[in-house]
């Protein structure tokens, strides 16, 4: 089942909307996703599809045409980036809060100032406190299948909460990988029909979206968006295991890779991930306990999971390719440090900033960090908490 | 009033499933002044009832009755619009 092809991100993305066939798309383009809109608005003009595209005059307006045409009771997707997701703040709560299913394609790209193009998590991070699930792909296949596992994961009725999927801009984006494709129907079949809720277009049923809500019950819609998420832990993986008897890829909250034994561990998202399983195949060919775990999804964050898969390492690296800059690390250290503090055994921790702005990371950034973890895992001590690599000091 | 419902108990989102439900949501205490009619003087124009921003003015057999207080915010619209030579409305402070 399928067909091996070679596509870059950006068009594995758009051939996964294609299959999914949405009912209404609304974007506004932006390096580097403009490709995504650009390939499914071929789709669209080719009659591959019967989704009706809404260009629109802003990323506030592209997510604000999704709200109205999801709360109608559409299927409904779009695709950002960096200053675009920026630009989509404000909105994005709304989704979340308003409980829309609606998926989002991010092709992961720094935030000004300064300017720049290219590829790191700045823009995801600002919306993790959004209510969005956010899934993190290191590899077009990823992103592929995330995408449409998205749609699955959003719409289901213990969630209904908006996704987004990223992959790193430009580095997956448009580098053209061998992956696979599933078949069209297999997609259809796999997503199944758009699960509707209270939609606007029940013209019989007619009711109002987004009214004020005060003291007396705004906490309780706050409750039920906490419990939601909760929910989608559960779901991810339900849903991960029906993809995998689809398309025999295997896919979790997180990857582990070399991890159960592991003594020294790197934790990162999306790309850095195949550099670093590359250098762990070389130190694990001299011995070397390295491992590495992937957070697939970052919203909701698996604490107790990550705390299990990690409490027996004797040193970690979180690895952050976004700064918080609140001056003591990145945003994913705190989180995964305070995952493990409840761990009865727990390890060391270091935090390290890398490749903002699309700065390479090498094999040689990466073999000095395993470095500095296994200086760390012997001497139980850290000499440098967080900082940053792949910088020129 | 009735007993506030728990974060299980709510529509999700906030969503209000019936259609209209402002009329129960009852807002007159938000009146520092209200309106009074003098009956003998109403010459039934309905004047004030086409420029009540609410739905607070009565209407029976197009004839105007008097106020809806569970909805009326004292605005004082309708006195103003009330005609000169008729000043069938007058706007009073509450609690006089």
């Amino acid at each position: 089942m399928g067909q091996q092809v070679a596509m870059t991100g950006n068009i594995a993305v758009a051939n996964a909307m294609r299959q999914i066939n949405p009912d209404v798309c609304a974007a506004y383009p932006i390096t580097p996703s403009t490709e995504i809109m650009q390939q499914f608005s071929n789709f669209v003009a080719d009659g591959d599809v019967k989704t009706v595209l809404v260009p629109a005059e802003s990323e506030h307006s592209a997510m604000s045409a999704c709200i109205g045409a999801a709360a109608a009771g559409g299927r409904v997707m779009t695709a950002t980036s960096s200053q675009g997701m920026a630009l989509m703040w404000e909105m994005l709560y709304i989704a979340a809060g308003n409980r829309l299913p609606i998926v989002l394609a991010m092709s992961n790209r720094a935030l000004s100032a300064p300017l720049n193009i290219h590829g790191d998590t700045s823009d995801a991070m600002g919306a993790r406190d959004s209510g969005w699930i956010q899934f993190f792909s290191e590899n077009a296949q990823e992103a592929y299948d995330n995408l449409i596992q998205a749609i699955r994961i959003a719409e289901h009725m213990d969630v209904r909460l908006p996704a987004m999927v990223g992959m790193d801009g430009f580095i997956i984006s448009h580098s053209i990988e061998s992956m696979t494709l599933l078949d069209d129907q297999a997609v259809q079949d796999f997503i199944g029909d758009c699960i509707t809720h209270m939609p606007l277009l029940d013209v019989d049923n007619p009711k109002t979206f987004g009214p004020l809500d005060l003291q007396d019950y705004y906490i309780e819609h706050k409750r039920q968006e906490y419990e939601a998420m909760k929910n989608a832990k559960g779901v991810i993986v339900e849903v991960a295991k029906e993809f995998t008897e689809l398309s025999g890829r295997e896919y979790g909250l997180f990857e582990a890779y070399a991890l159960d034994d592991a003594e020294i561990a790197i934790v990162a998202l999306n790309s850095a991930a195949g550099t670093i399983k590359t250098v762990i195949d070389e130190l694990r060919s001299t011995g070397v306990r390295a491992g590495l775990l992937k957070p697939r999804v970052f919203r909701p964050f698996p604490a107790e999971e990550i705390a299990e898969a990690l409490s027996h390492v004797k040193a970690v690296c979180v690895m952050d390719r976004a700064d918080g800059v609140n001056g003591t690390g990145g945003p994913l250290f705190p989180e995964f440090r305070s995952a493990l503090y409840d761990a009865p055994k727990r390890p060391l921790i270091i935090n390290r900033i890398f490749g903002l702005g699309g700065r390479d990371l090498g094999l040689h950034h990466v073999r000095d960090v395993y470095g500095e973890l296994q200086k760390i895992a012997g001497t139980g001590k850290i000499e440098t908490l967080a900082g940053y690599i792949t910088v020129r000091n | 009033m009735s007993r506030l419902k728990s974060w299980k108990e709510v529509p999700m989102a906030a969503v209000i499933e019936d259609a209209g439900n402002a009329e129960t949501y009852e807002t007159g205490g938000w009146r520092t002044f209200k309106p009074v009619l003098d009956k003998e003087k109403c010459i039934h124009c309905l004047t004030c009832w086409i420029s009540c921003p609410d739905t607070a003015i009565v209407v029976k057999d197009e004839k105007m009755i008097g106020f809806n207080f569970k909805h009326c915010k004292g605005c004082g619209v309708c006195a103003d619009v009330c005609p000169k030579k008729v000043t069938a409305i007058t706007m009073e402070q509450e609690g006089k």
